[in-house]
């Protein structure tokens, strides 16, 4: 689904140059439950965004789904994130003008789905999040788990293969959060793909195989077999 | 395209703050500038009419003293026209056009117990267009040739003077006494004087029958063409001088002797004049439109960068640069068609309103004798123009708005969504 090889990035400021992912070799297949941790700085949400074509990379090779994601342009980026790619932030990114139901449909506007129909559409997945009592109303008058649940729905109004999510739980309490990763358990258990970046341990063992990430580099990775966690040293620490 | 409209709508109700102050702005913004170009328009007007209340290529003559000996005549002679001298003119100078003698004579004029004391003009019939008079339908008819030739004691009377001699009673074909001796009504002017007071209209020949017997008069007015510049207006003028002192017998170079009121010389200059004012109108308007398109865009500006989160999200989730483009212009042009049709409408209503009021207020007012002198009138904008100027803003309007939003799709999704 995802392969990755000696993918690099900087970021360039007046004053200074900064190599925030110094050779990423990465390869996920479909359907699996990948978290990836690190310490602030270490590259972790640049590699996501990287991942999800809201950034772009310096050097080294990205293929999403058999496709060379490199070079390309507004159109065809914007058409793999509607299609491919379903995104769940830490800040939620609701439209705050727009209801918990028109902010679920909001992706299929951008397919030329009718509003009628995007409409239910967007009510069986908020009906699907335990939502549908508050499919009407702002996101200011919901709590932070609805909100995040809400976001989620939009990530998979329009049936991506990918679900990214960038520290989802950073900003909920300990019973929100478990009901958060329960729900993205259970969208990774019908066999999405999904993908957490997050600085929290309990998080990342909820999924299936955890990469850290140190000074731009992978560091080591987790794996779960049969329930035991086995880590692995990255080769060169770079490269697995 | 409906489903985008309704999605535009939405955003917009759901935005009123944003949209009620954008349109605020927007709607101001015109409304001033119809507002402006309607106080310069009335200004315009009010010189414009000025003029028109009589014809602007008007010659008036008058006889003076002469104030230099000439063909051994003394200095101090007063001097007067004849009819011989309207003959004159009127063959011998090329320009003129319509021609009358005038003479004046204050006499009491009754009707019944009714009487007062007025001025009363011989005239010949072209004196009605140089004054441009005003007879109504219904209110019947100007001195004539006929009048002329068989001096008939036929009389045209202001307004003013029919009211206060008939009060609710028909004046036309009734007798009213002038002097001693009965005159028919055959006309009533409405054209209030702008100097001095209301005047009776009668034909010169009998004018001059009855209360001139020596023929004199002293003054002649006529109309001119072909004059355009102030050069051919002083030329003229020193032509017409030197032809009447060889007819009257003065120095050409004495200025005493004839004074001439060339009303088109006038008309030049003022238009110069004029010319500096539609200059100075004009400045007003375009530095107007420039305020606007500086508040208007300004306010579509802001709108469009404070979206920029609200771009990133919607990139994030599947738009593409040019439906979040459309959707931003279509917003634009939304709100600045409709609220600049709002401001236009209120604009022109209020100009529009003032003149009702205007028209309102010298209709409702009684004849008088005050001069009607006027330096505002009618202070409406050409809805063209009005259009046009409107048009101007909602393009500057939707620019302001473009550019922003181009910057703002241009940028990687993740930069966008970091913006507050």
């Amino acid at each position: 689904m995802i392969h990755i090889r000696q993918l690099h990035k900087s970021y360039h400021t007046e004053a200074l140059s900064l190599h925030v992912l110094k050779g990423i070799d990465l390869s996920i297949e479909a359907g699996e439950y990948v978290s990836i941790m690190g310490a602030s700085g270490s590259g972790k949400s640049t590699l996501l965004n990287i991942l999800g074509i809201l950034d772009t990379y310096d050097a080294g090779e990205y293929h999403l789904n058999g496709s060379l994601i490199r070079n390309l342009s507004e159109k065809q980026a914007a058409r793999y994130r509607n299609e491919m790619i379903g995104f769940v932030f830490q800040s939620f990114n609701l439209i705050n003008f727009k209801n918990a139901l028109e902010n679920v449909a909001l992706p299929l506007y951008y397919k030329k789905v009718s509003r009628k129909k995007r409409n239910i559409i967007a009510m069986e997945h908020l009906d699907r999040m335990g939502l549908k009592e508050w499919a009407h109303h702002m996101p200011n008058e919901l709590s932070g788990g609805q909100k995040q649940r809400v976001a989620i729905a939009r990530a998979m109004i329009s049936n991506p293969k990918v679900i990214l999510a960038d520290e989802p739980t950073g900003a909920l309490d300990s019973k929100t959060t478990e009901e958060v990763m329960e729900v993205l358990t259970g969208l990774n258990g019908e066999g999405i793909t999904t993908i957490i970046v997050t600085h929290e341990k309990s998080v990342a063992d909820a999924t299936n195989r955890i990469i850290h990430l140190r000074d731009g580099m992978i560091e080591t990775e987790t794996r779960k077999n049969n329930g035991i966690h086995e880590t692995f040293l990255s080769p060169n620490n770079s490269t697995l | 395209m409906s489903d985008q409209l309704q999605e535009i709508i939405d955003t917009l109700k759901k935005n009123k703050m944003r949209t009620a102050l954008t349109g605020l702005s927007v709607s101001w913004g015109i409304f001033i500038l119809i507002v402006l170009l309607g106080a310069g328009n009335g200004l315009k007007n009010g010189v414009m009419q000025n003029f028109s209340s009589r014809a602007v290529n008007r010659i008036n003559l008058w006889p003076g003293t002469t104030s230099i000996p000439h063909n051994g005549l003394k200095s101090g002679r007063n001097l007067s026209f004849t009819e011989s001298e309207v003959a004159l003119i009127r063959n011998e100078v090329e320009e003129s056009r319509q021609i009358t003698a005038r003479m004046n004579s204050t006499q009491t004029i009754a009707y019944r117990k009714e009487y007062g004391s007025y001025s009363v003009r011989g005239v010949m019939p072209a004196y009605f267009d140089i004054e441009k008079l005003i007879i109504g339908t219904g209110e019947g008819r100007f001195i004539n040739r006929l009048d002329m030739h068989e001096e008939n004691k036929v009389i045209v009377l202001d307004k003013k003077i029919a009211d206060l001699l008939f009060r609710n009673e028909e004046p036309l074909g009734k007798q009213v006494k002038v002097g001693q001796l009965m005159f028919t009504v055959i006309g009533i002017n409405s054209k209030r004087q702008q100097w001095g007071g209301p005047n009776a209209y009668i034909p010169f020949s009998t004018a001059q029958t009855i209360f001139n017997p020596n023929g004199k008069f002293y003054q002649i007015s006529f109309t001119v063409d072909g004059l355009t510049t102030e050069k051919e207006n002083d030329y003229f003028n020193e032509s017409l001088r030197s032809l009447m002192s060889h007819r009257l017998n003065f120095s050409p170079d004495d200025q005493q002797a004839l004074w001439i009121n060339n009303a088109q010389k006038e008309y030049v200059e003022t238009m110069k004049i004029f010319g500096g004012i539609t200059l100075f109108v004009g400045i007003i308007g375009i530095l107007t439109l420039i305020a606007g398109i500086v508040g208007v865009s300004n306010i579509m500006l802001v709108s469009v960068k404070e979206r920029t989160r609200e771009i990133g999200i919607r990139k994030a989730i599947g738009a593409t640069p040019m439906a979040i483009l459309k959707t931003i212009i279509l917003e634009s042009i939304f709100i600045t068609t409709f609220f600049g049709y709002i401001g236009m409408m209120l604009g022109i209503g209020l100009t529009e309103l003032i003149n009702f009021v205007m028209i309102q207020s010298t209709n409702g007012k009684p004849v008088t004798d005050e001069p009607q002198m006027s330096v505002f009138t009618n202070p409406t904008v050409d809805i063209g123009y009005a259009l046009f100027a409107t048009i101007i803003l909602i393009i500057a309007g939707v620019i302001a708005g473009y550019l922003p939003a181009r910057k703002a799709v241009r940028v990687q999704p993740i930069e966008a969504m970091r913006q507050e």
